[in-house]
């Protein structure tokens, strides 16, 4: 099982040997360029508008500015903080030792830990509870906080959009330590995160992410982008995971690709952590000793980074047909297409490679090889390199010569936070009672309700009077049911409600 | 037994309607709650959910998501149409299955049973999934193999396991009915000739697109009234959506489904024959025993659960996600299973708080109206007891 994502290596390995490669012999010529020259790669993503200048980078993206402070001290509880709070506040968490799970399901909420000469906010599952922190509310930040001991993830969210999550210290917490999920916009930076039994920092199915100067460790997987778009991630720090920095395509998701990742600037050094993911998890595959692993990603570019000591090899690209513990997924498409791989610090990477490798290294005719800094099986079409002279490659030659060298162009994908969509109360209004009232309610005809034309002689000039009715209606007709109170809708929502039902003509 | 019964009753009831249909049958002009008819006539849906984006207009996510692209823009009159055919036994080959016997508005828009029985009471395969939010889903059946509501509608009219109709029959039951014939010719107005097959599927697919189920309790705390959910439930959603558990993860807010098709490995009934599900359609076998994610929206209403009602109620379905990867796959068979297949370990009192989460996904406020008499004068379906 292991193995399983490489096993399908050997079969390419003859395709290999039959086709292009084998019996090349000689010198390549070397085109060698410099990457403080030459054209900057444009990135696949234009955010709306001009492009940014480095000195402009967006450098934060939760929205509106926090209007409420509150505190919570060691042996309260965050969560009733969380409950109590309007959106727009900062729950301020002391130092102390907190043993729950954390949800927002409400806009704006910051959740800052204080850290007092060194002692932190820690949030503690004791290998009890499932996640520290849960959010799907937009404009989310979690800061300063040390997550120990949860069984699920450290940081997740659900589909909330404009999250930072910095400054984190997150040990041994389950399955993820730091995991968004379908957001859109969003910075994960400064975290420590370590002994994570999948990826350390995952982003899943999100667009436009930058992750930047997070340190991530005695992981299986370190950073993983995952079926996602418009991601940077830059000044890392990666060591002693399974694998270092990952971008994949997962079969049986709902959303399909992963398109335009740059890596870049980060150390991957030593990832050679012995696999300990769960039977069936698709990072059980990975090879101990692998630097950058792309699977079936597309525009992945790989660009200054120091990446040493990974024994399998420094960078392996391949596609879903050669990973073999990945299930089938007919809607997702399987190769890597346009991987591009520009300057890069290769060292000491490939010392203790796997077999499937040397056979491919073999039939390329690279026998006696003591390295292996890049490996590609399956198809890769419209990939290139610049100075592939420098590295001791398997499955690149067919690569072109890339024609930019440098990503500097790209400063970030972030956006502007997404400010919320406004709603007139007259348009709400008219939605409830579409969507909730004429459940009940029609025009002219007697439903489980009195017909809206009744309702309108009677509250006529009365917009208040409905509204107050609906929050506690009392019984007023012998031949009709009870009206269920509608108190869950608040009191603007209610008389704009009215104000709709009272105009409504047919 | 109880099923030869019903054929019975059924029977006599057709021996006794077979005279000229009444005249009275009107098609409703105003749409079906939760729709408005805008100014081209036509009923568009309004929710909540609508103020709300998701990622890539996907409609997936957490609590405060916009729904996935929707079918509407139907005429009143297209979804009246389509509800009297809705309950209507003349679609049958035989007279006594309509749609709604198998999709009955008192079962949660399904039949109460582990699997169908079609025509001849025999054994239909597989169970009868909900009706409820159709609208929003881009593919039909267990196995994922129709993509619309229309190529969807033939396969229980014609096949003999279900409704055992041909083409031509049921074109010669319409179009031989003078209510049927004036009904399709005022709801399709433009169109000019006898009834068409493609007719009857629009207003079959205008009226399945107004079964919308939105207003739970569930989705009254997404829109902001916590109250809604007791801690209990709260509890249970967490659980539901946690990294233990992973259901969210398939069961994806805001239908509770992310219309994937997945290897899960639920058991079959005993004495049931393995399903292969999708893997027949796509041909491929690492999808043996894949089928298309249900959406747990009225679930509660739905018992018996899974694609051959394996199980009989809630609790031991999570029970079987809860003993762990693959505890049900048959020995010496090799599946394939979704990675978020796991080895959650629960505990006892988080299963019952899923279950008790899964309480709060009810909402049938806009259960369409079963009507008194159908235009072929037959009985309009009658439950199957
Ligand atoms: C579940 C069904 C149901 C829903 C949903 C419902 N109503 Fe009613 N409503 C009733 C019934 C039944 C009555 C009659 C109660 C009585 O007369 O005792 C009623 C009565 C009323 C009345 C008459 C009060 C009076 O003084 O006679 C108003 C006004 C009203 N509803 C407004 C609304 C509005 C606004 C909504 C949507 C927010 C709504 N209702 C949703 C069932 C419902
Ligand atoms: C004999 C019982 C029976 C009758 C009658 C019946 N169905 Fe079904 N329906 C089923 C079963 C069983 C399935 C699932 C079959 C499968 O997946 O292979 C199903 C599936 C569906 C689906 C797919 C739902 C989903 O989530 O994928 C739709 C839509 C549907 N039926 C609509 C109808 C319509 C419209 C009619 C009338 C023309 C009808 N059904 C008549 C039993 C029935
Ligand atoms: C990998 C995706 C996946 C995950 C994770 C998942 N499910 Fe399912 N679920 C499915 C599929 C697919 C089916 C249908 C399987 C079948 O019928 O064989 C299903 C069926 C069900 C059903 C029966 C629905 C019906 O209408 O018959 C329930 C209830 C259910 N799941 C609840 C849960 C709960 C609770 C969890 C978390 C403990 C969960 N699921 C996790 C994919 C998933």
């Amino acid at each position: 099982m292991k193995k399983g994502l490489i096993i399908g290596l050997l079969v390419a390995a003859v395709a290999f040997g039959a086709g292009t490669y084998f019996g090349r012999s000689g010198k390549q010529e070397m085109t060698i360029s410099s990457s403080t020259q030459g054209a900057s790669y444009a990135g696949g993503f234009k955010a709306e508008g001009v492009a940014v200048k480095p000195g402009d980078a967006i450098r934060s993206v939760a929205g509106p500015a926090p209007t409420n402070v509150v505190v919570v001290k060691d042996g309260e509880s965050i969560q009733a903080a969380i409950k109590a709070a309007p959106k727009g506040t900062i729950v301020r968490v002391m130092p102390g030792t907190y043993h729950e799970t954390v949800y927002v399901d409400k806009d704006d909420i910051r959740i800052i830990g204080v850290i007092e000469a060194g002692r932190r906010a820690v949030l503690d599952g004791e290998k009890k509870l499932n996640d520290a922190i849960l959010y799907s509310g937009n404009n989310f930040v979690a800061e300063n906080l040390e997550i120990r001991n949860y069984k699920g993830n450290g940081i997740m969210g659900q589909a909330g959009n404009n999250f930072e999550i910095r400054n984190n210290v997150i040990v041994d917490s389950g399955v993820y330590g730091i995991f968004p999920q379908l957001g859109q916009n969003g910075i994960v930076e400064h975290n420590v995160v370590s002994k994570i039994a999948d990826a350390a920092i995952y982003i899943g199915m999100s667009d436009n992410i930058l992750v930047a100067h997070n340190d991530v460790f005695d992981s299986v997987a370190g950073i993983e982008i995952e079926n996602s778009r418009h991601a940077i991630v830059e000044h890392n720090y990666v060591h002693n995971n399974t694998g270092g920095l990952l971008a994949f395509v997962t079969p049986g998701l709902p959303i399909k690709d992963t398109v335009d990742v740059i890596f870049r600037n980060n150390f991957v050094v030593g990832n050679n952590h012995p696999n300990f993911g769960a039977p069936g998890s698709t990072v059980s595959g990975i090879p101990a000793g692998t630097g950058i692993l792309v699977m079936a990603a597309d525009d992945v570019v790989i660009e200054g980074n120091i990446i040493s000591d990974n024994k399998v090899s420094g960078i392996i690209i391949t596609d879903h047909a050669n990973a073999q513990n990945i299930t089938a997924d007919p809607e997702s498409e399987p190769n890597s297409d346009r991987v591009k791989i520009l300057d890069n610090v290769m060292l000491r990477n490939g010392y203790d490679t796997i077999t499937e490798a040397k056979a491919l290294m073999l039939a390329e005719g690279k026998v006696g090889a003591k390295n292996l800094d890049i490996v590609r099986v399956g198809p890769s079409p419209g990939s290139c390199i610049i100075n592939r002279h420098q590295y001791v490659t398997v499955g690149v030659s067919d690569f072109t010569e890339c024609d930019f060298t440098n990503t500097a162009a790209t400063v970030n994908y972030l956006l502007p936070p997404v400010p919320p969509r406004e709603i007139k109360p007259g348009e709400r209004g008219k939605v409830v009672y579409l969507g909730i009232c004429t459940g009940c309610h029609t025009y002219n005809g007697r439903m489980i309700g009195p017909p809206v034309q009744v309702i309108q002689a009677l509250y006529l000039d009365n917009p208040q009077g409905l509204a107050d009715y609906i929050a506690k209606p009392a019984k007023k007709r012998d031949d009709y049911p009870e009206m269920p109170p509608q108190d869950y809708l608040d009191p603007q929502t209610r008389l704009a409600v009215a104000q709709y039902m009272l105009q409504v003509t047919n | 037994m109880i099923r030869a019964l019903v054929l019975l009753i059924a029977a006599i009831g057709t021996a006794g309607a077979t005279g000229p249909a009444p005249p009275d049958f009107t098609l409703n002009t105003s749409c079906p709650p939760g729709f408005e008819k805008t100014q081209a006539g036509v009923c568009e849906l309004r929710t909540l959910y609508q103020f709300y984006d998701s990622l890539e207009n996907r409609g997936l996510g957490g609590t405060r998501t916009a729904l996935p692209p929707h079918r509407d823009g139907f005429t009143p009159r297209q979804i009246d149409l389509g509800r009297y055919l809705f309950f209507d036994p003349v679609l049958s080959g035989d007279g006594t299955l309509a749609c709604a016997s198998c999709h009955d508005p008192a079962r949660g828009l399904s039949d109460g049973r582990p699997r169908s029985l079609g025509i001849h009471g025999e054994d239909a395969g597989r169970a009868a999934p909900t009706l409820w939010n159709v609208a929003f889903l881009k593919r039909f059946f267990w196995d994922a193999r129709a993509h619309s509501l229309e190529a969807q509608a033939s396969g229980p009219l014609y096949s003999p396991r279900e409704m055992g109709n041909t083409p031509t029959r049921l074109l010669a039951s319409l179009n031989g009915n003078a209510t049927y014939r004036r009904l399709f010719q005022e709801a399709f107005p433009s169109h000019r000739g006898p009834i068409a097959e493609q007719e009857i599927f629009t207003a079959l697919a205008a009226f399945q697109t107004s079964l919308v189920s939105l207003n739970s309790r569930y989705d009254r705390y997404v829109h902001g009234y916590d109250a809604a959910l007791s801690e209990r439930e709260i509890e249970g959603l967490n659980v539901f959506r946690s990294f233990v558990a992973r259901c969210s993860e398939c069961h994806t807010p805001p239908l509770f489904t992310n219309e994937q098709i997945a290897v899960i490995g639920m058991p079959e009934p005993k004495g049931h024959a393995f399903d292969v599900g999708a893997e027949a359609i796509l041909h491929s076998p690492k999808l043996k025993g894949a089928f298309k994610v249900p959406t747990l929206r009225n679930i509660t209403r739905t018992a018996p659960y899974s694609h051959s009602g394996a199980f009989a109620d809630l609790r031991s379905v999570v029970d079987f996600y809860n003993k762990g990867r693959g505890n049900a796959v048959p020995k010496d068979m090799h599946l394939y299973l979704h990675w978020h297949i796991s080895d959650p370990k629960l505990t006892d009192t988080e299963v019952d708080r899923i279950v008790d989460f899964l309480g709060a996904l009810t909402d049938e406020t806009f259960l369409p109206q079963t009507p008194a008499r159908v235009p072929s004068g037959l009985a309009p379906a009658k439950r199957g007891e």
